[in-house]
């Protein structure tokens, strides 16, 4: 179990690099959760459904769409599609997959979220809960559970031998662009006009109503911008990951777990927590690989029960 | 009031026992079949829809409707959960009078059927769960096992792989008692063959990200890295492998457990070169390839039938054929005796026989994933490496200890 | 986060009658002895179990406004102990109930301690985290089984052969009787003087403390009472099911704990049990319709969301102008 006394050292390195390329995954969807909770105030469980949305989005993008619609089959209804052709790659989908699922995130909160105004936030967990159980459900019954196959881009293929490690070239994209995503967004909203407005309408929504702002507009943007980060996540991880219905169902507490540590609505808390967590789980994984799965809620644990608000939470 | 609700109470015991007595009574000539798999999770594609589509079809190619029964299937969903499993063949047993309950793929949850069935008689068709316990202490008069099990995946694929060279292994193990036993099994058959197991890292399940317990794997040099998990545990540590050059890099990869809808998923680029036993193949021969495109057109994705869904089909037929030699299906034991009398022969899994411990015996085969250039075109995906005959593909009759064996 | 819900939040104070609540009872209590002369038996003993589950969570969520996120682990202690003595040391089911019960109360006390310090959402995670801490030993202690879990439990003759619960009529009156105990202590609990204590603290914490109550002092009780209950209804449905597993103390039972409840109406003391009965019927009946249950299930949701939002009950009680 405790092999770490035996281990050499250099390969601390590899496990490190591996921690905090996972890491930017937690960071990503950490931050989109943290931004629809802090400007929301709603606990999107869906955001799991939305990940695993923006990596098949990636996937029809590039062996094209099929559109289903509803048939008569000796008096029974049943689902027939028709095959709408597409072959766009990868870096096409880091764009369109996250803009395509972001409008129909944005379509949610315009149809169903914004009812829930003004309520407490478990009835938009209740919501978004019961809407990822109906994505996953149908992709489940249309394209089954093993999943799709999507290579790694042919200029990202290969991988630089470090000494160390055999670090492919994939995962040092992955860094790169998950840090570029979070700092953008972390600028955006608390360094920006536009964050100023955001942020002053999610504390007193009346009076920047009355500055002539259109509040409405502006959670529904946000929403489908915490939407489309979980969907840029999605693409990133659809070659390294299978892209499976139920590849996001298992990483919502987990990425719960990280918001509720970096402090809940804390942008920059969820980012910095995200890699931390993507870096101490990796450091369990050699030490102590059974606990890999757990590690998170035991430092979710002690963290509440030092500092309330969490990490980076201002206190309430 | 009072009064009222005594004769109520009296009335309602009445109507009952008038409901319940008749559909015992009408027993004869009817069946009814219940397909107990995962219809939404990680074994979905493995069993699922497609275990239906085999039971149908194993009932039509039985010809049991044209001599009078008529046969019900209902399709099942146990969630994984051992739980719901129980509560659906206990339903399905008491409601839907099922004669017999089909396939459930994921041992925990057939483990939990099993003394179920045993109790009200019934009968158990395991195709899907793969624990060796079923055939050997957890062995009932009730069930049959179709499925391979953990001692013919480990015996296979270690000792295969052990014999033409691969003398160190490591072990990357889904942490629970599936993947462990799984793990000790090969373990036992590597050391066995005058291997060497170098080390075992345990990954808790369902974990998206195999590349740290990858890359331990390829620190201890081991020449075999024996994935002992399944379904998308397998396919994650696969694909992570085939991108971390832990094939480029000279060492084998072993999933101790792989269906054919696995290896369609992950694609050939990345699958290749993977070594693995499986009991079946749609393409050994003339029958299976007719069988397997017939099943091909019915089955809702059309992908081609796992080893889970030809034994599905093999076991059904079989049933069929003793329950209709039987002329009754009431006494699950006396069915399960009977299917046990004479030879199976089948289009999946060729002739063969059923042990007194519930265990069917056939041959199974090393197979090894095409690389793409070899592959002619969709689903064209194994080739043959080596046959392992019936008698020495699984495990010996005295080594099970299984009560019924004397 | 003073309170978790205001809208399911249960009228106090003067007017309110509990005759509805008595007369919803009866029936209730009525409707279940016939039950199982219509109804599979398995079904209803199964529902029972959820039921007490949820409302004991209720009396948490409704009454406290302590949402758990970790009801699971209490459950799932309940079954395992039960489990345990019955299939490793052969003891009847009967002690491995109360044994069961005990341990899910030593766990919620120690929990307990920890958890009411924090309020709201924190509450819930830090009863989540908790929780999974819990499934961690479940998957890794070796008296569990990991995911084959413990079975059979043999239910067999107990009380000297008074009663069979092989047989399922007497092995659900059984379970009725273990229900509506529960049930009916939860339903005293929050109609009692202490019950009334939880509800002040609920509707404004730092009054009633100003007022002299120690509030930690109150919460605690009110979760270690949960737990316990949450314990007798999963030492009871692993005698029903036969079967401890992994399923019980995993964080999605939490979550359908929460659901029903939700569902059936929080803070109403017969809405938890409709949501569960609902949510299992679900469950069962569509098990049939195999690879739509969830799409079925995630509509009922955002259905209930969008148009029933005080829950079943909730919502029909306030059509009809009752005052629950």
């Amino acid at each position: 179990m405790f092999q770490f006394m035996h281990y050499p050292p250099q390969l601390w390195f590899g496990q490190l690099s591996l921690g905090l390329i996972n890491g930017s995954f937690y960071a990503l969807l950490s931050l989109g959760l943290a931004v629809i909770f802090g400007m929301l105030n709603i606990v999107n469980f869906a955001h799991g459904a939305v990940y695993m949305l923006g990596a098949f989005c990636a996937w029809f993008l590039l062996n094209g769409f099929d559109i289903p619609y509803p048939v008569l089959v000796h008096g029974h209804l049943a689902l027939a599609s028709a095959h709408l052709p597409s072959h766009l790659n990868m870096w096409w989908a880091l764009f369109l997959s996250p803009l395509f699922v972001g409008i129909f995130g944005m379509i949610l909160q315009r149809t169903m979220l914004r009812r829930l105004d003004g309520l407490e936030p478990i009835y938009g967990l209740l919501l978004t809960f019961g809407l990822a159980a109906i994505i996953q459900g149908l992709l489940q019954n249309a394209y089954g559970s093993s999943g799709e196959p999507y290579d790694i881009p042919g200029v990202l293929s290969g991988g630089h031998n470090l000494g160390f490690m055999f670090l492919p070239n994939y995962r040092i994209f992955v860094v790169v662009a998950s840090s570029i995503v979070c700092f953008g967004t972390w600028f955006a909203i608390e360094r920006t006009r536009f964050g100023a407005t955001l942020r002053a309408a999610t504390e007193n929504p009346k009076l920047v109503q009355a500055f002539g702002i259109n509040v409405p507009l502006m959670i529904t943007l946000t929403y489908g911008l915490g939407v489309a980060i979980a969907a840029f996540a999605g693409v990133l991880a659809a070659p390294i990951y299978q892209v499976n219905p139920t590849m996001g169902a298992d990483l919502i507490v987990v990425v719960f777990a990280v918001v509720v540590i970096g402090g809940m609505g804390s942008i920059l808390g969820s980012i910095i927590s995200g890699y931390m967590l993507g870096l101490i789980e990796g450091v369990t994984k050699v030490i102590y690989p059974q606990a890999s799965g757990v590690i998170v809620f035991v430092i979710m644990a002690v963290v509440l029960l030092m500092r309330p608000s969490g990490l980076f939470g201002r206190a309430s | 009031m009072s009064v009222n609700k005594k004769h109520l109470f009296a009335g309602l015991m009445l109507v009952t026992t008038a409901l319940i007595a008749p559909a015992h009574a009408a027993a004869s000539k009817s069946l009814t079949l219940a397909v107990i798999t995962d219809m939404s999770g990680l074994y979905k594609d493995a069993g699922g829809p497609g275990s239906v589509v085999a039971v149908k079809m194993a009932i039509k190619d039985s010809g049991i409707e044209k001599q009078g029964w008529s046969v019900k299937v209902i399709g099942l969903d146990h969630q994984n959960k051992p739980d719901v499993g129980a509560n659906v063949a206990r339903q399905a047993i008491d409601q839907d009078h099922a004669d017999a309950i089909i396939d459930v793929p994921n041992s925990a949850v057939a483990l939990a059927i099993e003394p179920i069935v045993q109790e009200k008689n019934k009968v158990f068709l395991i195709d899907g769960a793969a624990a060796d316990i079923l055939t050997g202490a957890k062995c009932s008069p009730n069930q049959v096992h179709f499925a391979t099990d953990t001692w013919a995946l480990a015996h296979g694929t270690g000792g295969a792989i052990t014999k033409s060279g691969g003398k160190t292994w490591f072990f990357i193990t889904a942490d629970y008692a599936f993947g462990k036993s799984l793990e000790k099994n090969t373990g036992a058959v590597v050391i066995a063959n005058g291997g060497k197991v170098l080390g075992h890292v345990r990954a808790p399940l369902s974990t998206p990200d195999f590349s740290s317990f990858l890359l331990q794997a390829q620190a201890s040099k081991a020449q075999v890295i024996g994935l002992a998990n399944a379904g998308g545990d397998t396919i994650n540590s696969i694909k992570q492998g085939a991108e971390f050059g832990i094939q480029k890099g000279g060492q084998t990869m072993a999933p101790l457990l792989l269906f054919i809808t696995d290896v369609n998923s992950l694609g050939l680029k990345t699958a290749q070169g993977l070594e693995f036993t499986s009991s079946f193949y749609w393409d050994l021969n003339d029958k299976t390839r007719a069988f397997s495109k017939r099943y091909q057109a019915l089955e809702p994705l059309k992908h081609m039938p796992t080893w889970d869904q030809a034994a599905v089909y093999s076991s059904t037929l079989q049933y069929l054929k003793a329950v209709e030699k039987l002329g009754d299906a009431t006494d699950g034991r006396k069915v399960v005796a009977e299917m046990k009398s004479f030879p199976t022969d089948d289009a999946v899994f060729g002739k063969g026989e059923i042990r007194a411990d519930g265990r069917a015996i056939f041959p199974t085969y090393l197979f090894k994933v095409k690389s793409p250039a070899e592959s002619k075109g969709p689903w064209d995906y194994y080739k043959l490496i080596a046959k392992i005959p019936a008698d020495q593909a699984f495990r010996p009759l005295k080594d099970g200890h299984c009560p019924l064996v004397k | 986060m003073a309170a978790v819900l205001d809208t399911a939040r249960p009228a106090t104070g003067k007017g309110t009658s509990r005759r509805p609540e008595i007369i919803g009872i009866a029936l209730l209590l009525a409707a279940l002895m016939v039950a199982p002369f219509f109804v599979y038996p398995f079904f209803l003993m199964d529902a029972l179990c959820f039921a007490l589950m949820a409302c004991a969570f209720n009396l948490l969520v409704g009454y406290a406004g302590l949402l758990s996120f970790g009801h699971a682990m209490f459950m799932g202690t309940g079954s395992y102990i039960c489990a345990w003595l019955a299939v490793t040391y052969g003891q009847p089911v009967w002690l491995g109930i109360i044994a069961g019960v005990a341990a899910a109360t030593l766990l919620g006390a120690l929990t307990g301690v920890l958890a009411i310090r924090r309020q709201g959402i924190y509450f819930s995670m830090v009863t989540l985290a908790l929780s999974q801490l819990i499934y961690f030993v479940a998957v890794e202690a070796s008296f569990t089984h990991g995911e084959d879990g413990l079975q059979p439990v043999a239910q067999g003759k107990i009380f000297g052969g008074l009663l069979d619960l092989s047989q399922p009529l007497q092995l659900y009156f059984c379970v009725l009787v273990i229900f509506a105990a529960g049930f009916l202590l939860i339903y005293r609990i929050i109609n009692s003087p202490f019950g009334e204590v939880l509800k002040a603290i609920r509707e404004n914490e730092p009054r009633a403390i100003s007022l002299g109550y120690k509030a930690d002092h109150y919460k605690f009780m009110a979760f270690t009472l949960s737990a316990a209950l949450t314990g007798l209804a999963g030492a009871t449905k692993a005698v029903v099911v036969q079967h401890a597993s992994l399923s019980d103390v995993y964080w999605t039972t939490s979550g359908s704990i929460i659901l029903m409840t939700l569902v059936g109406g929080m803070g109403t003391i017969l809405g938890p049990v409709l949501g569960a009965f609902i949510i299992e019927g679900m469950q069962n009946y569509l098990a049939t319709a195999g690879q739509w249950v969830s799409v079925i299930q995630g509509l009922v949701f955002v259905v209930c969301v969008l148009a029933f939002r005080k829950g079943i009950i909730g919502e029909v009680a306030a059509r009809l102008g009752i005052r629950l």
